[in-house]
């Protein structure tokens, strides 16, 4: 929306294409900020911010679109202020500031307040603040309708995209000068996941399916605690009011991982532990896939008293009361680093030279600014900064083609059409629900939070068997009016693409860096925690094709500052 | 089951699919152990419903605010129950 705003304000006739009503995407779950270095409350600067994103990303985070990110965070979150977002204030007028985990001063000395907020609902407002906005700028909106393939034409240049509206499934071209995807991440491929329904990746297996290859995609932000079988986050601060964990055999496991801090141990120490119970074969429930959080031992009036939430989302989520009875928990997928390769500019770029007419912005791209790692609250910072960046590459892009729309190449529209006609005829085909199922056990069990050489192996065999159900899925639906069934299908087709790509990403990927840790990278000096430079320090890109992986060097060349050197991650 | 619109009815359930995924788990079991014994009514105060933000609607679901409509409480009350 932020890149529709900049279009529909140059004039120019923008079209925006939604499955759901625009502000009930899954921006409106971010609660925490957007960072910029404004220093309403004490000094900070841009080059910090810089700092902190490098360090956070594992140094795999490109330096020129950190740096551009970081010094056009104030102006954006500015004009958003002008825009009518409600942030907090200070008593002064200006924008209040609070701190966020990573983000420090001076260099990683002491944490900084940086994130601007509107109370526990920044994603939200910033969505209203850009919907009412580009309704006044007469940005025309097509709700309900679902992006099925990209149109490119025999050079590779971009024309378009083919959709299908829900009401009716009709299907129609949408020929346009130029087309940006911003169509958010894809967690869905795991089992638990914090990510709504609506998360499919769908503009990720569009580019896929277009041979637009997928850059880093072994890099996912996990959660310790999530609710097992919902996805619903338990707040870290149950096990500060003493919650243990326990494996199926009722052990508190961490007294043997962490001695000292046990259940208190850092996040990464405690998925770890969590994850090699469960793969040890000391995983609870039926299919011994999450372990037990346990607060039944804590005084019930403390637990009414400090954690009345926790109490809700288990009844709710978990159909467990804390008070009498363990809450099922799995590290949970939150949030994709990874996505479709862009340079700063919002071009998509594949073989170092953009693709005419694509563009790719927010969480389905990859420009690289979190790398191996994101820092909170970047992300809404990514949306604003590369939304607008993309849409000034769009506008002279557009000034630059003749006036007339070029003949429309068809064999994409073809395939797309056949795609659908395949789903809609399928016979004795696989269930939608069980290959999707299928497919999220698997890249919990295989590709999660932490990772075993032996467990990836085996997970890009059966991914790619995966892959072959939901070639034959078959619907029993085939009515044409907001049939579910048939978009939940072509969804599907969507995830298997970003699932497909994590798992043969992961397994290529030899060493431990940021949110991507592997059980077989040692830590020695020249590997601090498992991160080896020497032979790492690259982009993966993954195509479709094959399965073919390439890689790419970091750009560790800012635009205007020097180059923030290689350092051990620590905090 | 009601004489509602056919149509209307599967326009409902796919703008059941919320941003927050509290709601998403939410509404997929009230479709799947209530809403096909809602009447009209009902259905027409779940309908009202919808057009909440995704942050006012999950705070009502979780008993953070009320709505005053006493149809669209009522679909709120068995919302909560599910």
């Amino acid at each position: 929306m932020r890149a529709a705003l900049q279009l529909s304000e140059a004039g120019l006739k923008t079209a925006v294409l939604s499955k759901v009503f625009p502000t009930r995407s899954h921006t409106v779950a971010a609660q925490g900020g957007v960072s910029a270095s404004l220093g309403n409350s004490e000094e900070d600067h841009w080059t910090w911010h810089m700092y902190d994103t490098v360090k956070g990303s594992d140094w795999l985070g490109d330096q020129d679109a950190i740096e551009f990110m970081c010094r056009e965070a104030p102006k954006v979150v500015t004009e958003l202020e002008h825009y009518g977002m409600p942030f907090d204030r200070n008593a002064d007028g200006t924008i209040y500031q609070r701190p966020f985990g990573g983000h420090m001063s001076n260099f990683g000395e002491k944490p900084v307040r940086r994130a601007c907020a509107a109370a526990d609902r920044t994603g939200h407002a910033m969505l209203h603040a850009l919907y009412q906005r580009n309704v006044r700028a007469n940005t025309h909106f097509f709700v309900e309708w679902m992006a099925l393939d990209l149109i490119r034409d025999a050079d590779g240049n971009v024309q378009g995209v083919i959709a299908m509206e829900m009401e009716t499934s009709e299907i129609v071209v949408f020929q346009a000068k130029a087309t940006l995807f911003a169509t958010g991440g894809a967690g869905r491929i795991y089992a638990s996941s914090t990510n709504a329904f609506i998360n499919t990746g769908d503009g990720l297996g569009m580019a896929a399916r277009a041979g637009i290859p997928l850059e880093d995609m072994e890099f996912w932000q996990f959660h310790p605690t999530g609710v097992a079988g919902a996805g619903v986050l338990i707040t870290e601060g149950v096990r500060g009011e003493g919650g243990i964990l326990r494996n199926s055999a009722g052990e508190r496991f961490m007294e043997r991982y962490a001695p000292n801090a046990k259940d208190l141990a850092s996040r990464d120490v405690v998925s770890r532990a969590m994850v090699t119970e469960i793969n040890e074969g000391r995983g609870c429930g039926p299919n011994k896939d999450h372990v037990l959080l346990d607060i039944t031992h804590l005084d019930p009036e403390v637990i009414m008293s400090k954690l009345p939430g926790i109490r809700e989302i288990s009844i709710k989520f978990a159909g467990v009361d804390p008070i009498k009875a363990p809450i099922p928990v799995v590290p949970t997928c939150h949030y994709q680093m990874g996505g479709i390769p862009t340079n700063y500019h919002g071009e998509v770029v594949v073989d170092g030279k953009p693709v005419n007419g694509f563009y790719a912005a927010g969480e389905c791209a990859c420009a690289s600014v979190h790398g191996a790692n994101r820092l909170g609250t970047n992300s809404l910072l990514d949306l604003l900064v590369f939304g607008k960046s993309s849409a000034n590459s769009m506008i002279d892009f557009i000034k630059a083609q003749p006036l007339e729309l070029p003949e429309l190449a068809t064999a994409d529209v073809e395939r797309s059409v056949a795609r659908v006609e395949r789903l809609n005829k399928q016979t004795n085909g696989v269930a939608v629900n069980d290959a999707r199922t299928a497919m999220q056990r698997t890249m919990q069990a295989h590709c999660g939070v932490f990772r075993f050489k032996d467990m990836l192996a085996e997970g890009v065999e059966k991914i790619l068997e995966v892959e072959k159900m939901v070639q034959q899925t078959e619907i029993s639906d085939k009515s044409s009016v907001f049939n579910m069934a048939r978009i939940e299908a072509l969804e599907l087709e969507n995830l298997i693409e970003v699932a497909k790509a994590t798992m043969i990403s992961a397994n290529a990927r030899t060493e431990s860096r940021g949110a991507h840790v592997r059980d077989d990278a040692p830590d020695t000096p020249e590997t601090p925690n498992g991160r080896d430079d020497a032979n790492w320090l690259k982009h993966t890109l993954w195509s479709r094709d094959g399965n073919r992986l390439q890689y790419k060097p970091v750009n560790l060349q800012p635009l205007t500052v020097d180059t923030i050197a290689l350092k051990t991650r620590s905090y | 089951m009601t004489a509602y619109d056919p149509i209307e009815l599967k326009r409902i359930r796919w703008r059941s699919r919320r941003g927050l995924l509290e709601l998403d788990l939410v509404l997929e079991r009230f479709f799947a152990q209530r809403f096909d014994s809602l009447s009209p009514a009902e259905i027409d105060a779940y309908k009202r419903i919808l057009d909440l933000p995704d942050t006012d609607f999950l705070d009502v679901v979780n008993g953070k605010a009320d709505l005053d409509d006493p149809e669209e409480a009522a679909i709120i009350e068995i919302l909560r129950a599910v």
